[in-house]
């Protein structure tokens, strides 16, 4: 093996390790914030009596689940009811390779280890595990693949509760997978490039494209609340109606893998929406051109706050609004976003096709900017004059408009 | 779907879901900030008076004090009226009388797992001997110790139920 190779396995293999570990404490530790935050947002004080202010929490959580006795219904299908907590927690996780977290680092690497032997590596390091040239399509695919999961786990309990919260997550995650998929299709014409690394390199360039593309940044927010299953559409567990839909006949660790994977979904969702609309690692301006230690650390945590902000914009809003009834869920899906997300990329197109056509030399700034008074204006009709009773209340209204005039 | 639903005709122009759930986010997010209502049990704890934050009020009904008189024996004249009244049954009382005929309980005992809290006992009582206490803190390793003695009864030093006043009936 040439020490370029081994260079090159030795800083992934390190990245992996970083990645990893951040993600598993971040999300043991997302247990935690989500209880604290429900609590004040209740008005409580949340746990605070493991550790300083409850930091220890999670690891009394994690030793308790890990103490508890495994149940095991006597008509589930073994295979299957083993398999689905994995199945369900491996996508989440594969995830988080892909994006990037910080400036790339300049890295000169030229010296000889224990046991590994003469190790170089010279160039800019991307700081993600892998930067994939089919970048986000890669994680529309992989994202998709936790439905096999959570529906698995409701078909192979062989309890009533189980396969409705099963048949509903799959139904709920693949009909947002499509409103998602084009929301994401005007980041691809600003871009003209799936790379992650590419799309933060468009935006460093003109602006962050939460600006130009209002309208996606929203479809895709709601899109991927669906998509994580957290509230307000949580319908697979809906305690209320389904116990604990597709994982109510799980226990002690297996149960708690299911948590884990929405909170390591959460963290994806929330990482890409900073990566794709809010610049990911980008302060403003370009901050990867030195490629220094320092830029790299001070990237990192700018991701870091962006992820966190969309984090606990998720518990906000768990927080705050009341859950679906189902009908409605697939009427705001397919009724409303999906057709919403294609008229966008429509009107994307053509204002693109405008710009490129009378105003060629124009800047990109520019260009972003035309954009984003095109999406502020439609953002404004659709939700403060298309939502009057249009947008949320599905086939209701229609029918009582259809008693009213007969 | 069902038949027979009256399907209300709402004011759909006049409302907007995105303003009321943004509505709804504001509410929230200023419940952060506002004082936290948790009583932080074992430092913090709730008291009778008003000295502490967190007060029972003194009609509060919880587990039974037996009155003393000054020589330390209890009040109780053994009348059997508080095991008469009681609706839960669950006063034992075996009367005894000493060498001047005065009445006394042989045997004086309250189960608080059986008891209903509703203070007839207290109510019934002509010597003012039985009372129900402001108190709640019970906790027990074995449920036989929730059978009260009259040693326990009388050894209770927590404030006594004023009970409710009809003259009084918001207890100002």
């Amino acid at each position: 093996m040439n020490p370029e190779l081994k260079g090159f396995l030795l800083l992934s293999v390190l990245k992996m390790l970083v990645v990893f570990t951040v993600v598993m404490v971040g999300v043991a530790l997302l247990t935690l914030m989500e209880r604290k935050v429900s609590a004040w947002m209740q008005n409580r004080r949340g746990p605070n009596r493991v550790g300083y202010a409850g930091l220890l929490q999670p690891v009394a959580d994690g030793v308790k689940n890990f103490a508890k006795e495994e149940t095991f219904p006597a008509e589930a299908n073994p295979v299957l009811f083993l398999l689905a907590p994995a199945m369900a927690f491996i996508p989440a996780l594969l995830l988080s390779a892909v994006i990037p977290w910080a400036a790339p680092l300049q890295v000169d690497l030229d010296r000889s280890f224990w046991l590994i032997g003469h190790v170089t590596y010279h160039g800019r390091l991307v700081m993600a595990v892998a930067d994939l040239p089919v970048g986000f399509l890669f994680v529309l695919a992989i994202s998709s693949l936790g439905v096999y999961g959570i529906a698995l786990a409701g078909w192979a309990s062989n309890s009533k509760y189980s396969l409705l919260g099963g048949l509903r997550a799959s139904a709920q995650m693949v009909s947002y997978e499509v409103a998602m998929g084009i929301s994401l299709v005007p980041v691809l014409l600003l871009t003209g490039n799936a790379t992650f690394s590419e799309v933060i390199h468009a935006q460093q360039q003109g602006l962050w494209f939460v600006l130009p593309l209002t309208l996606s940044f929203f479809i895709f927010l709601v899109a991927g609340l669906a998509e994580t299953n957290r509230l307000p559409f949580d319908l697979p567990e809906a305690e209320s109606e389904l116990i604990a839909g597709y994982h109510t006949e799980y226990s002690a660790m297996k149960f708690s893998m299911f948590p884990i994977a929405e909170y390591a979904n959460m963290v994806t969702v929330s990482a890409m929406t900073a990566t794709l609309f809010f610049g990911g690692w980008d302060w403003f301006g370009r901050w990867d051109e030195s490629g220094t230690l320092l830029v790299t650390l001070l990237t990192g945590a700018g991701m870091f706050l962006k992820t966190f902000f969309f984090l606990f914009l998720i518990m906000w809003i768990r927080w705050t609004l009341p859950r679906f009834r189902y009908d409605q869920l697939m009427a705001l899906g397919w009724k409303f976003l999906i057709p919403l997300a294609l008229a966008y990329v429509m009107v994307v197109c053509f204002v693109l096709w405008v710009l490129e056509t009378i105003a060629g030399g124009m800047s990109v700034v520019g260009k972003q900017l035309v954009l984003f008074g095109v999406s502020a204006v439609l953002c404004y009709v659709v939700f403060f004059i298309l939502d009057r009773g249009a947008i949320l209340s599905g086939s209701y209204h229609r029918r009582a408009d259809a008693t009213a005039r007969s | 779907m069902a038949i027979n639903v009256r399907v209300m005709k709402r004011p759909q122009r006049e409302m907007s879901y995105v303003r009321a759930a943004m509505k709804g986010m504001v509410l929230t997010f200023k419940h952060m900030f506002q004082p936290k209502v948790t009583m932080q049990y074992p430092e913090e704890r709730s008291t009778a008076d008003e000295r502490g934050v967190y007060t029972i009020s003194n009609r509060w009904r919880g587990t039974h004090r037996m009155m003393a008189d000054e020589q330390g024996r209890s009040k109780c004249v053994a009348c059997g009226l508080c095991p008469q009244i009681c609706p839960a049954n669950c006063i034992k009382l075996v009367p005894g009388e000493d060498e001047e005929g005065n009445r006394y309980p042989l045997i004086y005992e309250i189960d608080e797992f059986r008891c209903v809290f509703c203070g007839y006992c207290q109510e019934v009582c002509p010597e003012e001997a039985i009372h129900v206490g402001v108190h709640f803190e019970n906790s027990e390793y074995s449920r036989d110790r929730f059978v009260y003695d009259l040693e326990r009864l009388t050894a209770q030093t927590h404030p006594v139920s004023t009970l409710w006043d009809p003259a009084d009936p918001k207890g100002q």
